[in-house]
């Protein structure tokens, strides 16, 4: 049995949190919680020259080709660290779709610039409110021409190119790649913006076909379950990070006459969020595993670590807050920055419920079941 | 990452397998014999080829294998249906605390039965004043001679009736602070003085026992530890009554009630195809498949020669719940038919049976209360609970009209 990272991924997760550590300290999110800023540009260039958006890519295109674990542990600690960068939408989403469904020409013209972080790409998927599906896809993508409004699209306001997913004459899914320069981009108010979210409107907006793709709405759910395991680590390190707030400041709180750390309502709640973000982590692991190795459970361990991921999240950040008491709901202290994140990611690509919905799905499909 | 064993590990449980293949008792070996005559026929079989309690010294019995070889033991054990269960009290904690509390002639005089079979131990902690608050026992012991003499009750003792042997936790000086007049002793369950009263459950079993002493003897030499060191002691047992490493699986859980979600109907659809059905089941999906892997950590530090972190301890608090959960759910699935018990029940009343029980397992072997003020304190460094009982004598604490 062997289901821990290596040393080298544990230095790398030490080098990563004392990186983090100094370059994104609270004051950096507020920062850009607090401006019009699409992210901070400074720390997206010493990420870069660390290399980090270029961990799963081949060398061949400028990457460093390693494996997912890596940037599962870079993961964590972006999420930890509440970075507000485009990291999510560049590297787990627009990076893997070239990755994965590009031909070596869109290879080639693409992965080195996202490599080296020049180039920032995303996904744009949604339409508004509910569950996009085939049968809701509005955005059209005909004669090379994209049609049709995305929104929210996380770092749209900034990005250079989207990753588009729009339903061709056919009613047959496309996965697209497009310039955004020349698109009308507004920026839409979300509940974290320390994350700017855009509306992207295409009126024949010039668009090539994602090469190597077949079947789309195939290729975007395969896409939504990898980007699934490496936002699961965003979540969970944002979980941790909102654990140790929380009892840092029962320790040090003092009411009725000792740490409020030492009453049983504050210490089992957070046992409970210690339980789910264990529970969350673990699964991590399993969400690792199948995504490094493409194993066929890939969908059920992504849905798996995904749900909990959500779930672990969500309770750690609202008992952080509720543990710092009335000076938790000020905007003056930090606990929001989790709270904020947590709901964010946590709806970013498909609810807890869409995942739960997947997860049965995908469970139901899988030899696990079989072998139940 | 992976989940292959090291050549050694696949080696050790390849050669685990085949003797297991060879030596699992036939159902017409066990035909006849109750529960357990059965556990001891296996076990002295297992001990006989050297494979009992195998991580035990090869000299008290065991083989000397490592704690990995015992986890993949373990695992390649239980696939087999073998008979368990009532040498888990006696090997798994009254053993670990005898090897670091007894003398060598002790050790060597009890710990081989112990490992054969020959002997069953139970352990006598609980008082009706004292559950959680184990501290607070009063059963006495007084020094008479060479001897101490027992008076007084303990509870909740699993297998009382069937044992051989008990560890036990006495009051030997009721005016020193509660923790400090407590003195470790194992005793022959069979002394005069000692009566046995089974105790009903909810559930309808009677696996518990109300143990009854009346002017009991002990010898001195049964003492472990010294006088007043009972609760040192009894840490080591209480240490080893959570470190097992879990692996879940059989009876309610998600694959079973996902089953019986795909076969009873809500609205003329499978129950599987509602919303909130699928919802509710993929978060115990998560949560079995969280402390699968958790587990498959810890084995990962055991497999390197690393001691696992606190992360395992979350096993029983979780799964005691979410059975209780899924039973509950289950039965409503079911519909006007989910309270029926027995052979018209769904799966011969499998579900109201996990309902009933369910409830001692948030208690037993620390209540869920208990489980999580230990994560906090121990794993999160959080400050102990006030304690009005601290720095008074133990018979001038006050106590209430339950116990």
């Amino acid at each position: 049995m062997n289901f821990e990272f290596s040393a080298e991924q544990e230095l790398l997760r030490e080098q990563a949190q004392s990186f983090l550590a100094d370059h994104c300290p609270p004051a950096t999110v507020r920062k850009i919680l607090e401006s019009n800023e699409p992210y901070d540009k400074d720390l997206w260039q010493g990420i870069a020259n660390l290399g980090w958006m270029s961990t799963v890519i081949p060398e061949n295109y400028g990457g460093l080709g390693l494996s997912y674990y890596e940037l599962s542990v870079i993961a964590e600690e972006i999420g930890r660290a509440l970075a507000p960068v485009p990291f999510s939408s560049s590297v787990y989403l627009a990076t893997e779709a070239i990755l994965q469904g590009g031909t070596e020409q869109q290879k080639q013209k693409y992965l080195p610039g996202l490599a080296t972080g020049e180039l920032v790409g995303t996904l744009a998927f949604g339409e508004g409110a509910g569950r996009p599906t085939v049968n809701t896809m509005k955005t059209t993508f005909e004669n090379g021409k994209l049609n049709g409004t995305k929104f929210p699209v996380a770092d749209g306001m900034d990005a250079d190119f989207a990753v588009v997913v729009a339903k061709s004459s056919n009613d047959q899914i496309s996965v697209t790649l497009t310039d955004l320069a020349d698109v009308e981009k507004k920026l839409v108010r979300t509940i974290d913006p320390s994350r700017k979210h855009a509306e992207l409107t295409f009126t024949d907006t010039e668009a090539e076909a994602l090469g190597a793709v077949s079947d789309g709405w195939a290729f975007t759910n395969r896409l939504l379950d990898r980007a699934a395991v490496l936002f699961a680590w965003e979540q969970v390190g944002g979980a941790q990070a909102a654990l140790e707030q929380a009892k840092a400041y029962a320790m040090e709180r003092y009411a009725f006459g000792r740490p409020i750390a030492g009453f049983q309502a504050i210490k089992h709640k957070l046992a409970h969020a210690y339980v789910k973000n264990t529970l969350a982590r673990s699964n991590g692991y399993y969400g690792s595993w199948a995504l490094d190795g493409d194993e066929a459970e890939l969908a059920l361990a992504a849905a798996t670590c995904r749900v909990s991921a959500i779930q672990a999240y969500y309770y750690a950040s609202k008992e952080n807050i509720q543990t710092h008491g009335g000076m938790g709901f000020t905007w003056e202290f930090d606990c929001q920055f989790f709270y904020r994140r947590a709901k964010l990611l946590s709806v970013n690509i498909g609810s807890e419920r869409w995942w739960q919905d997947r997860l049965i799905n995908a469970y139901e499909q899988s030899n696990v079941a079989a072998a139940a | 990452m992976d989940f292959n064993d090291t050549p050694q590990e696949a080696a050790f449980r390849e050669e685990a397998r085949d003797w297991l293949e060879q030596n699992v008792p036939s159902q017409e070996e066990l035909e006849g014999l109750d529960e357990i005559a059965r556990c001891k026929l296996w076990q002295k079989r297992k001990y006989d080829a050297g494979w009992a309690c195998i991580r035990w010294p090869k000299e008290y019995g065991g083989r000397g294998a490592s704690s990995i070889e015992n986890v993949i033991w373990g695992q390649e054990e239980a696939k087999f249906p073998t008979p368990a269960g009532v040498f888990a009290i006696g090997q798994g904690m009254a053993a670990p605390t005898l090897m670091s509390w007894a003398t060598e002639d002790q050790k060597r005089e009890h710990l081989p039965p112990l490992a054969s079979g020959e002997n069953i131990w139970c352990q006598l902690f609980s008082e009706p004043a004292g559950g959680s608050d184990l501290a607070a026992a009063r059963t006495k012991a007084e020094k008479d001679g060479d001897d101490w003499v027992i008076n007084g009750q303990k509870i909740w003792t699993s297998g009382a009736h069937y044992s051989d042997y008990g560890i036990i936790v006495l009051r030997t000086d009721p005016t020193a602070q509660k923790h400090k007049g407590l003195t470790y002793f194992f005793l022959d369950m069979k002394s005069p003085g000692i009566e046995i009263k089974p105790i009903k459950q909810i559930s309808g079993g009677a696996n518990f026992n109300e143990v009854y002493f009346t002017d009991v003897r002990v010898p001195d030499a049964q003492r472990l530890g010294e006088v007043g060191q009972g609760w040192q002691v009894a840490i080591t047992t209480l240490m080893n009554e959570r470190a097992a490493i879990g692996g879940g699986g059989g009876g309610v859980g998600f694959s079973r009630v996902h089953r019986l979600a795909q076969r009873v109907m809500i609205d003329d659809k499978p129950a599987i195809e509602d919303a909130h059905v699928r919802a509710q089941l993929a978060t115990w999906y998560c949560q079995e498949s969280g402390l699968k892997y958790t587990g498959y950590r810890s084995l990962t530090a055991l497999s390197r020669g690393e001691t696992p972190g606190p992360e395992n301890s979350i096993g029983k608090l979780v799964g005691a719940s979410k059975l209780q959960d899924m039973a509950n759910f289950a039965m409503d699935l079911c519909e006007l038919s989910g309270i029926v018990e027995g052979p018209l029940a769904e799966e011969y009343g499998m579900y109201p049976g996990a309902f009933m029980g369910a409830p001692g397992g948030r208690i037993a072997g620390g209540s869920d209360e208990i489980m999580l003020n230990i994560l906090a304190e121990r794993v999160l460094g959080m400050p102990q609970d006030i304690r009005p009982d601290k720095g008074i004598p133990f018979n001038e604490i006050p106590t209430g009209s339950n116990n």
